[in-house]
């Protein structure tokens, strides 16, 4: 699904990425370590196809419908409530059935009673499960998770275990982790930064 | 994920739930628009103050126009404040809607923004200066469209950018140019059709320009 031959990158005279070669078949699941500034998040953007590769080439076979992005940002307005924001990507991924779905994952993620709640209220940790629904809304074939326990509490990271061993059985998923050790079981290939 | 049965369809349902996202933003930080009337009623205040007694109608046509396009940078400086704090422009950017739709809600969250300043602005230029002349509204409304036009492609160029707040008037006020050029022309002139229908194109050749060449704007 995922196929990079030289892949570089660079942000002006920095080069981020340089010479990467890898692939991600469907269905497969890749854990990518690296120390802050490596890259990793670099390469999810380069895969979601919010940045262009500076060198190389890097094939991803999906649509933009069927990509599901964790970013290192929630993606959510503050000043919007976890179901307007919900609402407003549903309708933007023109998900049938949508108010069904959404209240699906607010109750999956523990988010239900804060709902009507503005994102501005929400903790870091309640941040990142709505994030997390959003990324999920359009039950997306490929899903590039950018460190996805970032801000949760032990319930929390309990409930993305619970989702990632989930979503690895039928899904493609690339995830940038400081925490290989807890995806080890899940993973299919390792990429690690330098 | 549905296939839309009228695409033209899902194009309007996508830009009315992004404009309705803008306005909603707006009602809950009032951050933009307050600061707007502010503006224009303070410059207003100013230019009365400026204007020699005695000074011909022209000069006070001259100073509402420049009252409102400054009104309106303040308003596009503002426009992608949201999706610039928290990077939500890549979720915009990844949702399968044609990006134009984005462009073009902003856009419209811009005109009516602009409209409500100048509801308040009119009555002050009025109270201050000379009555307010039908050819001078269908002139400000006209000016309104073009501002939102070339003003939203603009402040999203220049939101990627770390100098911003220089950037976007320095790319804006020369475009502005034609705007001022037949809203003061709309204004005073004994003639205003010809203006008008200027405004008229520039809005036409600029909505056409900015919706073609947004999608390039917000994605590499």
């Amino acid at each position: 699904m995922i196929a990079a031959r030289g892949l570089e990158r660079r942000y002006g005279e920095k080069r981020v990425l340089r010479g990467l070669d890898f692939d991600v078949p469907e269905g497969g699941f890749l854990v990518m370590t690296g120390p802050n500034g490596s890259g990793k998040s670099t390469l999810l953007a380069l895969c979601a196809g919010l940045l262009a590769p500076t060198k190389g080439t890097l094939e991803v076979v999906a649509e933009r419908h069927e990509i599901g992005f964790l970013a290192h940002e929630p993606l959510v307005y503050r000043e919007l409530t976890a179901l307007e924001n919900l609402e407003l990507y549903g309708r933007l991924y023109r998900i049938s059935e949508r108010r069904e779905r959404i209240g699906m994952l607010l109750e999956r993620f523990g988010l239900w009673d804060d709902r009507h709640e503005r994102v501005s209220t929400f903790s870091r940790g309640m941040a990142q499960r709505l994030a997390f629904c959003r990324a999920l809304l359009h039950e997306p074939r490929l899903l590039l998770f950018d460190e996805p326990y970032s801000a949760l509490d032990g319930q929390g990271t309990e409930l993305v275990d619970e989702e990632l061993r989930s979503l690895a059985a039928s899904k493609t998923l690339v995830v940038s982790t400081h925490d290989p050790d807890r995806l080890g079981p899940l993973a299919t290939a390792r990429l690690a930064l330098a | 994920m549905t296939a839309p049965a009228f695409p033209g369809l899902s194009y309007a349902r996508d830009v009315a739930a992004l404009a309705r996202k803008d306005l909603l933003l707006e009602l809950r930080s009032r951050d933009t628009l307050p600061a707007m009337l502010l503006f224009v009623v303070s410059t207003l205040v100013i230019f009365h103050f400026a204007l020699p007694a005695g000074s011909s109608d022209v000069a006070a046509a001259g100073l509402l126009w420049v009252a409102l396009v400054f009104t309106a940078l303040l308003g596009l400086t503002r426009a992608f404040v949201a999706e610039r704090e928290q990077r939500l422009l890549d979720g915009l950017v990844l949702a399968p809607c044609d990006r134009s739709a984005i462009w073009l809600a902003k856009a419209l969250s811009i005109v009516a923004f602009l409209l409500l300043a100048e509801a308040v602005a009119l009555p002050a230029f009025a109270l201050f200066f000379d009555p307010v002349t039908a050819p001078m509204v269908a002139g400000i409304i006209l000016a309104d469209l073009g501002i939102a036009a070339v003003g939203t492609l603009l402040a999203a160029m220049a939101v990627a950018s770390r100098a911003r707040e220089l950037l976007l008037p320095l790319l804006f006020l020369p475009l502005a140019i034609p705007i001022i050029v037949g809203g003061v022309g709309a204004s005073v002139a004994d003639d205003p059709g010809r203006y008008l229908g200027f405004l008229g194109l520039y809005d036409a050749v600029f909505a056409i320009l900015s919706w073609a060449t947004f999608e390039y704007v917000v994605t590499e």
